[in-house]
C-alpha cells in the first residue's frame, strides 16, 4: 500500500515536472501562440448527463464527459479520422471478421493500475450482461460481435462473446459478419474499458467522484446535479504531457437564452446559439459566432403503413410535397445558422459518400412548384379536391416554427389543408412509433460516421422504420453495403431510390452553431460528429 | 388542540395514500415510459432494463413493493434517469436548495408585501397607497418567468454585479436574484390582500370604538386591526409557502440553482416514475403538515376559533 502510494506519488511529480517543463514558456509547442495561465475551460450543457458509466450512458451530454474520463481503443482526431486511443493499432484478418488490437504499455487508469485487454474484455461483457441492462446493449449488437445478440437475449452465457485477452496487450474481437468500419464503432463510449475492482466494490455509486476511477485524459472531480461538473487533469494518463487544459467545468443552463447572456457576460467560454439569432450575432461578434454542418439530418415522414393515409401511397403525392418545401426559407430565414439545405437523406458531411445528383437539387424553386402542381394534379388533388392531413412534431418552438413554414408554403402552392399538432416528447415518440400519424417529424444523429447509420433508418424491418417504407431493392443494397469493400455507388444508388419514392422530405442537415471564446483554441469544427476531446483544447492568453 | 392536530395528522395519511395511487396510475397511463426514446430499443433489451426495474410485474405488484420499500426501507426507488442516484438522493440534494431559496423568498414577500399594504391602507388613497398599489399589481404581472430574464439581463449582463445563475453552496450573490424572481409576484398578491382586508377592519365598528375611547392610532393599528387583518392573509400564506418551499421550476431553469423544482418537471417529462412520486410524496406531506400549521394559526389570529 505504502509502496503503491509512493510510486503514484512519484508518477505525479515526474509528470508535474514534464507538464512544468513543456508549458512552463507559456507557448503552444506546435502553434507557438502564447497559453493563458489559467487553462480552464467553461462550457454550457443543456441539461443534466444521465450517467458517466461509459456502458450505461445514453445521452450525448453524457457522452462527452465520458469521452474526456475514459479511452478506448480508438479516438477522433480533429478532423474525425480515426487515431490510436489505448490501441496503439488493430490488424483485421482477410475476411474482416476477426480484429487484433495491440494495446499501449504505458496506458494506466487513474489509481495507477495498467489498463489491460482485460479491461475491455470486462467492459464488454458488462455492456450486454442482461443484468446491468444497459440502454446501449443494443450497440454491440450493431458492432457484430459473436453471440452479443444472443448472450442479451438471455440465451447464452455471458462468456461466449466473441471478445479475448490473448495477453494484457493483446485484444482479440469475432464477428458474426464483416464488418469494414469495425474500427470506427470503437471510438463509442459504450465500449471504453471500465475498471471491475471499483464496480464491484461500489456498485451502481462507482461513478460518483468520490470513488471513481478512469483511464482518460482527466478525472471526474466534482459534480452538482443540475448545477454544474468538473472534470480535471489525470496525472495517471499516458499522454498527460501533451495535455494543456487543466480544468473543464460544464455548467447546466436549461434555457439557451440564459446560456447566451451568461456568455456574452463572460461566464462561459461556448454556448449554442439559439435559432435566428445566428445573423445578428456574427455581426456583432464575427470571431465568436462559429458554424459548420454535423453529422444529423431533419426530415419529414409519411405514414406509408396500411393504417395511413391513401393519398400518401402515391408516390406523386409525397414527391409533389417535397418538391414544395422552399428549403432556402426554412435554411436562411427560419433557422438562419448555416445549415445546409436537404435534398439527400444522409447529410453530404459523411464520411466517404457523395451526395448523388437528385434532380431536385439541380432544379430552380419556381421549376419545382411548377413540377409540384402537375404531380399533384396527376394524383388527382386540386382546388375542388384538395389534400389534406395531418402533421405532428414534438413540443418546441424551433420545430413550431418549421412546420408553420412548411403548412403555409404547402398551402399557398398547392391549396394542401394541414391541421398541426405538437405533442410532448415522449407522447410523440409513442405515437410515431404506433404509426399514429400522417406526416411526423424526424431527425437523427449518426451513431457513427458513415452512411449506412442513416440509411438504415429506411430499411423495411429497421425498429427505426416508423414510416414503414418497403422497398426490397433498398433493402438489397443496404446488405450488400454491409460486407462491401466500396458501398459508395450502393449508398448513391439507394439515395437515388429515395429521391425518387420520396418515404421522407429531408428539409436540412443539422449545423453546430456556438459562441465560441476567441481565446479556446482547436475546436474541432471538422469532426462532423462533434466527437471532441478536452485534452486536444488549449486556452489562449488574451 | 393536541387531539385535533393528531387528528388531523391521521387523517393524512389515508390522504397521502390516496394520492400515491392517483399518481401511480395516471402516471403509467401517460404514453410512453420511461425508456421510450428516439432509439426505439430492441425488445430484449428493454426485457432485460424493464426486469432490473420490476416494470415486468403487474402494476398491482408495482405499487404494492413501492408502497412496502417505503413504509419498511423508507426507500423511494431509483431513478430511471440518473443511473448512479436513487429518489432519496435527489430530494436529499434539492430540498435544501429549495427550502433555501424558497423559505427566503417567503420572508421577503412576506415582510415587505405585508407593509407595504398596511402602510397603503393606513395612508389610504395618499401617494403612498397609489405607490404600493401601482408596485403591487406591477409586481403581480411579472411571474418569474418574466423576472428571471430580465434579471439576469440587467444585473449580469449589463451591470455585471452578480453571477448569471448556480448555487455555489448558496452563497449570497447567487441568492439574490433567485430570490428576487420568486417573491415578486407573491409580494404583489400579498400587499394587495393585506391593503383590502385592512381597509375593512379599520372601518369596522370596534375600530371606530377603540378610536372613540380615545386609543393612539398606533396602539388601534397595532393592538386591535393587525390580527383581524392578518387572517385573510395567512390563509393565502399557507399554499404560498408550500410553493416556494419545493421550489420553483422556473427559477431552477433561469438560475441553475439545481432546486427539486427542476427535477419534478423533468422527472415527468422523462417518466421518471420513482421520483416523480418521491417529490409529489413530498408535495403533499408538506401541503398537509402546512394546512394544518396554518389552521392552528388561524386560532391565534382570532380568538373565536376553537378546535
Amino acid at each position: 500500500m505504502n509502496k503503491h502510494i509512493r510510486t503514484s506519488l512519484a508518477g505525479l511529480l515526474t509528470s508535474t515536472m514534464i507538464t512544468g517543463a513543456a508549458f512552463a514558456a507559456g507557448t503552444h509547442p506546435e502553434t507557438g501562440e502564447t497559453l493563458a495561465d489559467d487553462q480552464t475551460f467553461i462550457y454550457r450543457l443543456g441539461d443534466e448527463h444521465t450517467s458517466v458509466d461509459p456502458q450505461v450512458v445514453e445521452d450525448t451530454y453524457g457522452a462527452e464527459i465520458v469521452r474526456d474520463l475514459f479511452e478506448g481503443l480508438m479516438n477522433q482526431d480533429e478532423a474525425g479520422n480515426l487515431v490510436p486511443g489505448v490501441a496503439t493499432g488493430y490488424t483485421a484478418n482477410d475476411t474482416k471478421d476477426v480484429y487484433t488490437f495491440t494495446l499501449r504499455d504505458n496506458a494506466k487508469w487513474s489509481n495507477g493500475d495498467p489498463v489491460t485487454a482485460g479491461d475491455f474484455v470486462y467492459a464488454w461483457k458488462r455492456a450486454v450482461d442482461p443484468a446491468l441492462s444497459s440502454p446501449y446493449a443494443w450497440f454491440m449488437e450493431l458492432m457484430s460481435i459473436e453471440n452479443a445478440a444472443e448472450i442479451i437475449a438471455g440465451n447464452a452465457p455471458i462468456d461466449d462473446l466473441g471478445v479475448k485477452a490473448i495477453d494484457d496487450h493483446t485484444l482479440e474481437v469475432r464477428l458474426s459478419a464483416p464488418l469494414p468500419y469495425f474500427p470506427q464503432m470503437t471510438t463509442h463510449s459504450t465500449t471504453f474499458p471500465a475498471p471491475q475492482k471499483v464496480i464491484e466494490e461500489f456498485g451502481d455509486a462507482w461513478t460518483k467522484p468520490e470513488n471513481i476511477v478512469s483511464n482518460g485524459a482527466y478525472i471526474w472531480t466534482e459534480h452538482l446535479p443540475q448545477e454544474r461538473s468538473v472534470r480535471e487533469r489525470n496525472e495517471m494518463y499516458w499522454d498527460n504531457e501533451n495535455t494543456i487544459l487543466d480544468k473543464v467545468v460544464a455548467l447546466i443552463i436549461n434555457d439557451e437564452n440564459v446560456a447566451l447572456t451568461r456568455y456574452l457576460a463572460g461566464e462561459l467560454d461556448r454556448t449554442e446559439v439559439p435559432a435566428g439569432q445566428f445573423p445578428r450575432l456574427s455581426q456583432e461578434h464575427p470571431e465568436e459566432a462559429i458554424s459548420f454542418p454535423r453529422l444529423c439530418n431533419y426530415y419529414y415522414t409519411f405514414n406509408l403503413s396500411d393504417g395511413g393515409p391513401e393519398a400518401f401511397k402515391d408516390p406523386n403525392v409525397r414527391q409533389a410535397l417535397s418538391l414544395a418545401v422552399d428549403r432556402d426559407i426554412i435554411t436562411e430565414k427560419v433557422m438562419a445558422g448555416g445549415q445546409p439545405q436537404a435534398y439527400t437523406f444522409a447529410p453530404e458531411a459523411t464520411a466517404g459518400f457523395t451526395v448523388p445528383e437528385v434532380e431536385m437539387a439541380s432544379m430552380t424553386q419556381a421549376e419545382r412548384d411548377e413540377l409540384a402542381k402537375e404531380l399533384l394534379a396527376t394524383a388527382g388533388f386540386g382546388p375542388d379536391n384538395p389534400l389534406s392531413f395531418d402533421m405532428v412534431y414534438n413540443t418546441n418552438e424551433d420545430h413550431k416554427k418549421v412546420a408553420v413554414a412548411l403548412s403555409q408554403m404547402w398551402k399557398q402552392k398547392l391549396g394542401v389543408q394541414v391541421e398541426l399538432a405538437n405533442m410532448e416528447w415522449k407522447v410523440f415518440l409513442e405515437e410515431r412509433g404506433n404509426q399514429n400519424f400522417d406526416l411526423a417529424r424526424g431527425a437523427w444523429c449518426g451513431d457513427y460516421n458513415e452512411a449506412s447509420t442513416f440509411l438504415d433508418l429506411l430499411q423495411s424491418q429497421s425498429g427505426y422504420n416508423d414510416g414503414k417504407f418497403n422497398n426490397a431493392r433498398v433493402d438489397e443494397l443496404l446488405a450488400e453495403a454491409k460486407t462491401s469493400d466500396d458501398p459508395a455507388p450502393l449508398y448513391t444508388e439507394v439515395e437515388r431510390i429515395i429521391a425518387q419514392e420520396t418515404p421522407v422530405i429531408p428539409i436540412y442537415h443539422y449545423a453546430g452553431v456556438y459562441m465560441m471564446d476567441t481565446d479556446v483554441g482547436n475546436w474541432p469544427v471538422d469532426n462532423v460528429e462533434q466527437n471532441w476531446y478536452s485534452r486536444n483544447l488549449y486556452k489562449t492568453a488574451e | 388542540m393536541l387531539a385535533y392536530s393528531l387528528r388531523r395528522l391521521l387523517v393524512a395519511i389515508p390522504t397521502i395514500l390516496l394520492l400515491i395511487v392517483a399518481c401511480f396510475f395516471l402516471m403509467h397511463y401517460a404514453p410512453g415510459g420511461p425508456f421510450t426514446s428516439e432509439r426505439p430499443l430492441p425488445p430484449q433489451v428493454l426485457a432485460n432494463i424493464e426486469a432490473r426495474y420490476g416494470l415486468d410485474q403487474p402494476l398491482w405488484k408495482q405499487l404494492w413493493d413501492y408502497l412496502y420499500n417505503i413504509v419498511v426501507h423508507f426507500d423511494f426507488g431509483p431513478s430511471f434517469k440518473f443511473k448512479d442516484r436513487d429518489v432519496n438522493d435527489i430530494i436529499a440534494q434539492g430540498f435544501p436548495i429549495s427550502l433555501t431559496y424558497g423559505s427566503l423568498s417567503f420572508l421577503v414577500a412576506t415582510v415587505v408585501g405585508v407593509s407595504l399594504g398596511i402602510a397603503a391602507a393606513i395612508r389610504h388613497n395618499s401617494w403612498i397607497d397609489y405607490f404600493a398599489v401601482g408596485l403591487g399589481i406591477a409586481a403581480q404581472a411579472l411571474p418569474n418567468f418574466i423576472m428571471g430574464p430580465i434579471l439576469i439581463l440587467t444585473f449580469t449582463l449589463w451591470l455585471g454585479w452578480l453571477p448569471g445563475g448556480g448555487w455555489n453552496g448558496g452563497q449570497w450573490p447567487y441568492l439574490i436574484m433567485p430570490v428576487i424572481a420568486l417573491a415578486t409576484s407573491y409580494m404583489g398578491s400579498i400587499a394587495r390582500i393585506t391593503r383590502s382586508s385592512m381597509l375593512e377592519v379599520l372601518n369596522s365598528n370596534f375600530i371606530r370604538t377603540a378610536r372613540a375611547k380615545g386609543l393612539p392610532t398606533r396602539t388601534v393599528i397595532w393592538r386591535h386591526a393587525l390580527k383581524p387583518t392578518l387572517l385573510p392573509v395567512v390563509s393565502y400564506l399557507g399554499p404560498v409557502f408550500v410553493y416556494v418551499l419545493t421550489g420553483s421550476v422556473f427559477v431552477d431553469i433561469y438560475f441553475s440553482t439545481g432546486g427539486l423544482g427542476q427535477a419534478y418537471v423533468g422527472s415527468a417529462l422523462s417518466r421518471d416514475y420513482a421520483v416523480l412520486l418521491g417529490v409529489t410524496i413530498l408535495y403533499g406531506a408538506l401541503t398537509v403538515v402546512v394546512n394544518l400549521l396554518t389552521d392552528l394559526a388561524y386560532a391565534w389570529f382570532d380568538p373565536k376559533i376553537r378546535y
